[in-house]
């Protein structure tokens, strides 16, 4: 601090203070305590705001355990609430979201930062990075064209003989993760690449002349060198899913229902924000978990994410 | 053995391109289907029609001036903030450095749900308290850009902060010692250097903020952003006329990433050459 000073002098240290304490407080820190504090409050009228009905309960946390639904699990019949079951199954489909991006991911950033020639290699990178310049609405747009019933994805399946009649693909959650896993992937490429980059060839070819398969390579060497990016790789794609509310629009059917869904509802239709605050903050705690564990099953920490 | 490996990881990789291009693609080629549904199949004709209908669409123009707008202004705030942010950072150490950077990190991880529900919370709230009417305090597109910022700032943060740590802080003493005033060493010494990560930050900032769907959808009070516009008209009614508009943006971008595909290509060029003659020279020294 004294160094800013001496380089700087007192009066531009102090405005940089300023706008670093603008951005934390005024625009992270006091929003989320507001969010925390008006999900206790109850929904009221404007008149009624401060008066004696304006207590502090639980009451819109509770709302996640109104309206059960029958569901049945390997044939065994059992009552659900409905939001619990959105929230259950957004992070299922998350996590389903997260291992296919990783699937499809890992070969090639293996193959980017080890095989390929590096001479086409930029070519390559600024090819993937078309697809993330153009917008994620447009994005799910354009698989909301592909899998449509009389779509060009059916049209071709037809053709080449694959299938005898159209499938519909949006239907239940299908739609949802192809969309996510098509908008996110890079997301877990990129991190995994870098990662993988920086490890010494030397050290495969080790392995490879020690005779090493090719499987126990990737198990032994590559991977275990490769987790901090994994780690963020995961942590990035898991959180934009679970947290994204264009791709489940778009993409969802009637049998599909995402949770940032259900708050957009208590926000947008209802009008009720602090069931939505309440319903906000489950989310964010969620997240909040999620990177927790995910930090201490890759054993890494929240400054290595970043990179 | 290890050919065929070599080639079936040739083949996954021109497939993966496959599956992010072919989208955009489709979606391309819908523009110019003669359909009233956007869709390549049954292919009707070429048409320019739903380029027209776009043009004339003025709510989806109005949504793109705004949205530039938008764009703009979360670019400027989120560099001076982010700047200021890495500049602080790089400066202190211990436990204080880890809680700030700490949090600026995690607001990149806060779900746009969050965000958005609490920023239109927290202003619209004080502005209630506060019994004014004063824009600040209302839904808009303002409260979209404070929220957007929130978490672009760190990105930008991040950029500069990685710049930052190859700067020689000497050439500051340097500059104080010979007499420059505080302000003069931060515009004439350390600005300069990071310029690069500062333009770089903008223009991540200036996407992101395009982008954006979740902070926008909360807290934009009834305007329109191109994207909240788009998702819109894909939920009801949509047309081609969309399509036309994808297929503009798919060339812009393709457009400047030729342009610094052609620039990088020029420029390795130059510095092969530039290699081959300074080889040449030693050689030639070495003859002689």
């Amino acid at each position: 601090m004294n160094d800013l000073i001496r380089r700087y002098g007192v009066t531009i240290t102090a405005l940089m203070c300023l706008l670093v304490a603008f951005w934390l407080v005024m625009l992270v820190v006091v929003p989320n305590i507001t969010l925390f504090e008006q999900s206790f409050r109850p929904y009221l009228p404007v008149v009624d705001v401060g008066g004696p009905k304006d207590f502090y309960s639980l009451r819109n946390y509770a709302k996640v355990f109104d309206g059960s639904i029958e569901r049945s699990f390997f044939g065994i019949p059992y009552m659900i609430p409905v939001h619990v079951m959105t929230f259950g199954l957004t992070i299922w489909y998350s996590i389903v979201v997260t291992v296919a991006c990783f699937a499809l991911a890992y070969p090639l950033a293996f193959f980017m930062a080890k095989i390929a020639n590096p001479k086409s290699l930029p070519t390559l990178l600024l090819l993937l990075f078309i697809p993330l310049w153009v917008s994620e609405v447009l994005r799910a747009f354009a698989w909301w064209i592909i899998l449509a019933f009389k779509g060009p994805l059916n049209a071709l399946l037809l053709a080449i003989g694959a299938i005898d009649e159209p499938v519909r693909w949006i239907v239940g959650y299908d739609g949802v993760v192809i969309g996510l896993t098509y908008a996110y992937v890079l997301f877990m490429l990129f991190p995994i690449y870098n990662a993988i980059s920086s490890l010494d060839t030397n050290q495969i070819e080790a392995a490879d002349d020690l005779g090493a398969p090719w499987w126990k390579i990737h198990l032994r060497v590559v991977l275990p060198y490769a987790k901090p990016g994994i780690a963020s790789g995961c942590v990035m794609v898991f959180m934009l899913s679970a947290g994204s509310l264009l791709v489940p629009s778009i993409l969802g059917s009637t049998t599909s229902q995402w949770f940032t869904q259900t708050i957009d509802q208590w926000f947008k239709d209802a009008l009720d924000w602090n069931t939505a605050s309440a319903y906000a903050f489950i989310l964010l705690l969620l997240c909040t978990v999620f990177v927790s564990i995910a930090l201490k099953v890759f054993n890494v920490k929240l400054s290595d994410i970043a990179k | 053995m290890h050919k065929l490996r070599m080639n079936l990881a040739r083949l996954y990789m021109g497939l993966f391109l496959v599956f992010m291009i072919a989208p955009l693609a489709v979606m391309s080629g819908a523009a110019f289907n003669d359909n009233r549904l956007p869709s390549i199949v049954p292919w009707k004709g070429w048409t320019s029609r739903w380029f027209e209908a776009m043009i004339n669409d003025d709510r989806m123009m109005v949504a793109f001036g705004n949205t530039l707008v938008v764009a703009v202004a979360v670019a400027v705030l989120a560099v001076i903030v982010g700047t200021a942010s890495a500049i602080l950072i790089n400066s202190i150490s211990g436990r204080v450095r880890t809680l700030l950077y700490s949090m600026m990190i995690s607001t990149i991880l806060i779900p746009g749900v969050v965000i958005g529900i609490s920023t239109m919370i927290l202003w619209t709230k004080m502005g209630n308290a506060m019994g004014t009417e004063f824009f600040l305090f209302n839904p808009g597109l303002h409260l979209s850009v404070l929220g957007q910022v929130s978490y672009i700032a760190a990105m930008v943060m991040l950029l500069v902060l990685a710049r930052l740590q190859s700067f020689d802080a000497g050439l500051e003493e340097a500059a104080l010692d010979l007499g420059a005033s505080h302000a003069q060493v931060l515009r004439r010494i350390l600005l300069p250097y990071l310029y690069p990560a500062i333009g770089a930050g903008g223009a991540v900032a200036f996407f992101q903020s395009i982008e954006n769907y979740n902070v926008t959808q909360f807290t934009r009070g009834g305007m329109d952003t191109l994207t909240v516009y788009v998702f819109s008209m894909v939920r009801s009614g949509v047309t081609p006329a969309i399509n036309a508009l994808a297929f503009l943006l798919i060339m812009v971008t393709l457009v400047l990433a030729l342009i610094y595909e052609i620039n990088r290509r020029r420029l390795a060029r130059v510095e092969a050459e530039r290699e081959a003659e300074a080889r040449r020279a030693t050689a030639l020294e070495e003859a002689i």
